[in-house]
């Protein structure tokens, strides 16, 4: 697969009712909160989380596929046996410290990081190979995604009719209930801006086929991540500007602007509960030439 | 400004570390040349030319705010990687991120906008068909169209810098009334020299009115 040959910008919007969609390590896992305007955030790692996760699920062992960044939980349903595993933890001190000082063996490193990696090839990597080659940058960018409204983080208590050690027994004298907190957004839209760089997806062989699943990964990655602290989290709205060149055709913030996400106004004065409480808009007219709008979700 | 170019940016936040503390990383109060020169380098940039930044313009409030994030404690070894290639398999070539976890806060820089001034010099690479008017061309075309290598940003890559050009005859767009008066900022990193083993040179900030003015990579006012 050759790598792709367009710059690409994209707008993604995902909702969540009930639920957590990023926890602030900060301030008790509450939701995290713009300090400044009360919105909502979603860090930029929280969603490529997401996205290896999903590529993992739906590519499983399919070489070129594999990802670097793992979580445990993934790796149960990993099913490599019978091949000589190169551990990690088998590395002796002397050999971790030898770095290959030959450039052209740097980049043949990298190369082939790149190609067995999706997200090596997608987000980049750091190699501590002491040279340029061995630090991928990846043509994928993500921002934060943050609300469209402010949200009003809700503090819900719940009661669990068991305790971990005898030791709390005892004290409750056998009464073994205990209190808990999970923090919820009763409703929150997000937006998140995106970009993929052509010229970067040349060095690490990002293909169409990998943008293909790059845009698949945002659609469906929700779907494959329910837990009890997310509520109901869902992909909205995917839209995805081609630009006819490489090095692209409009600056990407005018391209944004042409995607308006507005409160409906008939009930504005109430919270937003729903999707449908948002108006989302395209202004096709105001779309720069040689920029296509794809409206893949 | 014979052959300078002035390119006016702005985004939501910025992360430019200070390298005394880059593991729970705070930005520096304004941008640094050595980001102010990414961002030309993310537009235009070929080995024949090298950008020198003149002046930063600091146009909005310096505020900050912190955000703490789930990283990787380490990075690939390429040890690791030769054997993986000759086993022929990435099978245990991997990093379990729950097991590598390290929770670093970021105190960043909000809403920020600047304009950066600067201009190139042609290195000893460059040939016969490299000439200044042809690079300038080339990076005013792009700026203008929003055309780019790489989207820039503002430090790190998740916080993206949209850009502007501002042509010869514009107006600049002017600094927010906060910022009048002289403000020292410190030392601040003026650019990695690679020439030397890239060894970080500082320079003593002075930000008059938001215009700081960066003093030419070989001066003296420049120490590493």
């Amino acid at each position: 697969m050759s790598a792709i040959t367009h710059r690409y910008e994209f707008v993604f919007l995902f909702d969540v009712t009930n639920g957590n969609p990023n926890g602030d390590p900060d301030a008790g896992n509450l939701p995290r909160l713009d300090p400044e305007t009360n919105k909502g955030l979603v860090t930029d790692v929280c969603l490529k989380r997401k996205i290896r996760n999903y590529v993992t699920l739906d590519k499983g062992d399919s070489e070129g596929f594999a990802i670097y960044m793992k979580e445990k939980a993934v790796l149960n349903n990993q099913h490599a046996i019978g091949r000589k595993a190169v551990g990690l933890e088998k590395e002796t001190a002397d050999e971790l410290k030898k770095l290959p000082k030959d450039e052209a063996k740097a980049r043949e490193l990298t190369a082939w990081m790149c190609s067995n990696f999706f997200d090596i090839r997608t987000f980049g990597a750091v190699m501590t190979t002491g040279v340029n080659a061995g630090q991928v940058r990846g043509p994928v960018q993500l921002a934060f995604a943050t609300s469209i409204d402010p949200v009003v983080p809700i503090e819900v208590s719940i009661t669990r009719m068991a305790v971990t050690t005898q030791k709390e027994a005892d004290e409750q004298s056998g009464d073994n209930r205990t209190m808990g907190r999970k923090h919820i957004i009763p409703y929150g839209l997000y937006r998140v801006h995106g970009f993929v760089s052509a010229k970067l997806a040349e060095r690490t062989g990002f293909s169409a086929g990998d943008l293909g699943l790059l845009w698949q990964s945002l659609i469906n990655m929700f779907e494959h991540d329910r837990s009890a602290a997310r509520g109901e989290m869902a992909s909205r709205k995917l839209f995805v500007f081609e630009h006819e060149s490489a090095m692209g055709n409009a600056p990407a913030h005018k391209l944004f602007e042409t995607v308006v996400v507005e409160r409906l106004t008939a009930d504005a004065d109430g919270p937003a509960r729903a999707f449908a409480d948002y108006n989302v808009s395209v202004m096709r007219d105001a779309l720069p030439s040689g920029v296509t709008l794809h409206e893949l979700l | 400004m014979a052959f300078g170019v002035r390119l006016h940016v702005w985004g939501e936040r910025a992360c430019f570390t200070r390298p005394e503390m880059k593991v729970e990383r705070v930005s520096y109060d304004a941008m640094t040349p050595s980001a102010a020169r990414g961002i030309l380098d993310a537009i235009h940039w070929k080995p024949a030319i090298r950008w020198h930044v003149d002046r930063i313009h600091v146009l909005k409030p310096i505020r900050f705010e912190s955000i703490r994030r789930n990283e990787v404690g380490s990075k690939l070894s390429p040890g690791a990687v030769s054997k993986a290639m000759k086993a022929a398999t990435t099978d245990g070539l991997w990093n379990l991120v729950d097991e590598d976890r390290q929770q670093r806060a970021a105190t960043v820089l909000r809403d920020v906008a600047y304009v950066i001034e600067a201009h190139f010099d042609l290195t000893p690479k460059a040939g016969d068909e490299d000439s200044v008017g042809k690079h300038l061309d080339i990076f005013n075309r792009r700026a203008r169209k929003g055309q780019c290598f790489q989207m820039p940003c503002f430090g790190v890559r998740e916080f993206p810098a949209h850009f502007s050009l501002v042509e010869g005859d514009e107006a600049m767009p002017q600094p927010d009334a906060a910022l009048t008066g002289a403000r020292d900022l410190g030392w601040m990193l003026h650019d990695i020299d690679f020439d030397q083993g890239n060894t970080p040179r500082f320079f003593r900030a002075h930000m008059q009115d938001g215009v700081i003015d960066v003093p030419p990579w070989h001066s003296d006012e420049v120490k590493s």
